[in-house]
């Protein structure tokens, strides 16, 4: 190992990155886009969903459910209705995901202490958006039911009479229930992983597309002088871009951050061995640019999207892709980043993770230096 | 096998099998300090493979290839420490600052770097791009980037140097001004070895090797090859239509072989004075317009086809 050839290989990277300004988007750019893309695109939360209206009394009760209807963030009341057809044909149209129909005797059956129904047509082609609809209509109802009873019961001089039984719940770690908070760190180790791969992915696909390879490997550079010469430069970028993308989760996107930097320093570093290996090895056995980055995409993000536990439970998954899911890099990182995030575990709670990154790391940098060689063919 | 001296290259018996293509054939050959060694041949003779295998760049198939006193498939980095190559295509960074891949290439040859801007200096002045030096290098035209690659290479001041075609699509007088490069090499002492395809660059060699299908077919000074291997003499034959003078020639008595130079004919017979007067009557008896029939001095180019053709068994050949 010679520094003096290490630092003539890494210098060139440097100027040739900083000369290329498409590379320098790519550098900048690609982790902020894909941050937006998935934090925007993936989210599990259920907000503003269109609702239509149709009140058949119109009274002083049903416009108070009304009103609930219209104050909670997870509704979005677009129009009242005057028939039925008309809420209808907008749950057809997917104008509308939730019609909610009040009956024509509502306050008076209220005024009866009878049971009182009110109608609610719920769009569920998405099950689980279908689910979490009818939920929050159902405590919408709920709420106002309780409300009512309340006030019967006082009347009736019988208030404290009715026992109850109720959870009281402490929510841990993500505590507002935003699915957001849940998703987002695991973006971040997903945009670290298909950044890190595709940016080394072309490093020497390059060479060989530009024809320099054979002037580099005629001199007396070794293959791992070239190889550290071309991955240092690449991993002090991708050390900025995970500081960008954290920067981003916690400023932009409110996760909180509570771990330690450091825990989340080491683990980053060992990611990013493993992916930017990944991708240098895919581009020494591509030779091509285009193939190289392609494989480096769909290598590091299918497994880390799917497999990681980032948004499906690995729990929940069969047992057999669950016992596969040990030797996807991106699951270790994604629970780590969830932990150092959202629950600010201790790194010593985490040397599983850890460990793993480290053994992940150490099988393919040697994997990536054995594969290439000084040779043409 | 002998290479007590440190300069040289030596070769035997090299072989380099490409599935079941022999690119090349069991060529064996040695090269003197200080020698402007010549490779030459058509396109896909042998000749790139061959500096490829010298360079460790390919591993032989066969036989055995020191440079500089290393064994090129069990020390190729004790070889590449020792050598300066240029390959055929143009393969230096073009992003880059001609300084900068000077100052890369010093940097991945570990010049020292208390004599890295001087070497870097003298590399300008003798590829005469001293005012050129921030210029980007996929800017600068033929000549220059073919002696900006010159001067990556021999940075290090190695004692043997590969060169691939180093002149190809390079105008004549920049080609003209790189030759004189090459022999300012030679005669520090370094071990020049050259591939080409231009026959009158050839002539510039002390020695040369004649490459045909994987196979040396003659080795020698440019005189002696042109002494040793034309068959007969030489008629230089200028007539119209071309193509039925060619047809004519072939099938005219005592005519030993005949190809196409440029817009004339070269033709091989035993004795050219008599011949003179007896071929012009023969093509003017078939309707050529003969304007002219002299014997000439037999070119590389001629020892080249008729060695070649000869090789190929099927008598008549054309040059290109």
């Amino acid at each position: 190992m010679s520094l003096h050839r290490l630092i003539a290989v890494a210098r060139k990277e440097v100027i040739q990155i900083l000369r290329d300004p498409r590379s320098l988007a790519i550098v900048v750019l690609m982790p902020v886009i894909l941050m937006f893309l998935f934090g925007y695109g993936i989210n599990l939360d259920l907000k503003n969903t269109p609702t239509y209206i149709f009140d058949r009394e119109s009274s002083p009760q049903s416009r108070d459910l009304i009103a609930r209807f219209r104050s909670s963030s997870y509704f979005h009341v677009a129009r009242e209705v005057d028939n039925y057809a008309e809420l209808v044909a907008a749950i057809d149209a997917g104008r509308a995901k939730l019609g909610v129909v009040i009956p024509p005797d509502f306050s008076a059956q209220l005024r009866n202490g009878g049971a009182v129904s009110v109608q609610a047509l719920v769009d569920a082609t998405d099950d689980n958006t279908g689910n979490l609809i009818l939920g929050y209509t159902e405590s919408i109802v709920r709420g106002y039911s309780q409300g009512v009873r309340v006030d019967w019961l006082q009347r009736q001089g019988q208030l404290r009479a009715a026992p109850s039984v109720s959870v009281e719940s402490r929510i841990w770690y993500n505590e507002d229930l935003e699915s957001q908070a849940f998703i987002i760190p695991g973006i971040v180790a997903i945009v670290m992983a298909v950044v890190g791969a595709f940016l080394t992915s072309l490093t020497i696909a390059r060479e060989w597309e530009r024809g320099s390879m054979e002037q580099l490997i005629s001199t007396p550079v070794s293959s791992l002088e070239v190889m550290l010469g071309k991955l240092i430069p690449y991993f002090v970028i991708g050390l900025f871009d995970t500081a960008v993308c954290t920067g981003m989760a916690i400023l932009w996107f409110g996760v909180p951050f509570r771990g330690s930097l450091v825990t989340l320093f080491i683990g980053s570093t060992l990611f990013l061995t493993v992916v930017m290996s990944q991708g240098f090895f895919i581009s020494v056995i591509a030779k091509s640019q285009l193939a190289a980055s392609q494989v480096a995409l769909i290598s590091t993000f299918l497994p880390a999207f799917l497999l990681s536990g980032f948004l499906f439970s690995i729990e929940q998954m069969p047992r057999p892709i669950q016992v596969f899911t040990h030797i996807i890099p991106a699951r270790y990182y994604v629970t780590l980043m969830k932990a150092v995030f959202l629950k600010g575990t201790p790194s010593s709670y985490l040397h599983t993770e850890l460990a793993a990154l480290g053994v992940f790391a150490f099988v393919l940098v040697l994997l990536a230096t054995r594969s290439f060689h000084k040779r043409l063919e | 096998m002998s290479n007590g001296n440190d300069n040289s290259v030596v070769v035997e018996k090299l072989v380099k099998r490409f599935g079941d293509f022999t690119a090349v054939d069991g060529i064996s050959l040695e090269t003197r300090k200080g020698e402007i060694f010549g490779f030459l041949g058509p396109n896909g003779a042998g000749k790139s493979t061959t500096i490829r295998m010298l360079c460790g760049l390919l591993k032989p198939t066969a036989g055995r290839a020191m440079v500089a006193g290393f064994d090129v498939a069990r020390e190729p980095e004790r070889v590449r420490q020792n050598i300066g190559y240029m390959s055929q295509k143009f393969s230096l960074y073009n992003d880059l600052r001609v300084i900068e891949n000077l100052r890369l290439f010093a940097g991945l040859y570990s010049v020292p770097l208390a004599v890295t801007d001087a070497r870097i200096e003298w590399a300008l002045e003798m590829a005469s791009l001293a005012d050129r030096r921030t210029a980007i290098t996929a800017e600068l035209a033929g000549g220059w980037k073919q002696r900006l690659a010159l001067g990556c290479a021999v940075l290090h001041r190695p004692p043997v140097l590969f060169l691939d075609e180093p002149t190809s699509g390079v105008d004549p007088i920049s080609r003209r001004a790189f030759w004189d490069l090459i022999h300012h090499m030679a005669e520090e002492g370094v071990t020049v070895f050259v591939t080409t395809h231009y026959m009158e660059e050839a002539e510039y060699c002390n020695r040369l090797a004649l490459i045909y299908r994987g196979r040396m077919v003659a080795l020698g000074t440019p005189n002696e090859l042109k002494q040793r291997h034309m068959k007969g003499e030489l008629l230089f034959i200028e007539a119209e239509p071309l193509g039925p003078a060619l047809e004519a020639v072939e099938s005219a008595p005592d005519v030993l072989d005949a190809a196409v130079f440029g817009n004339a004919l070269h033709v091989v017979v035993e004795d050219a004075a008599a011949m003179q007067a007896r071929l012009r009557a023969y093509l003017e008896a078939r309707n050529v317009r003969v304007s002219a029939v002299e014997p000439i001095r037999p070119s590389l180019e001629d020892v080249f086809v008729s060695l070649t053709t000869g090789f190929n068994g099927n008598g008549k050949g054309k040059a290109t």
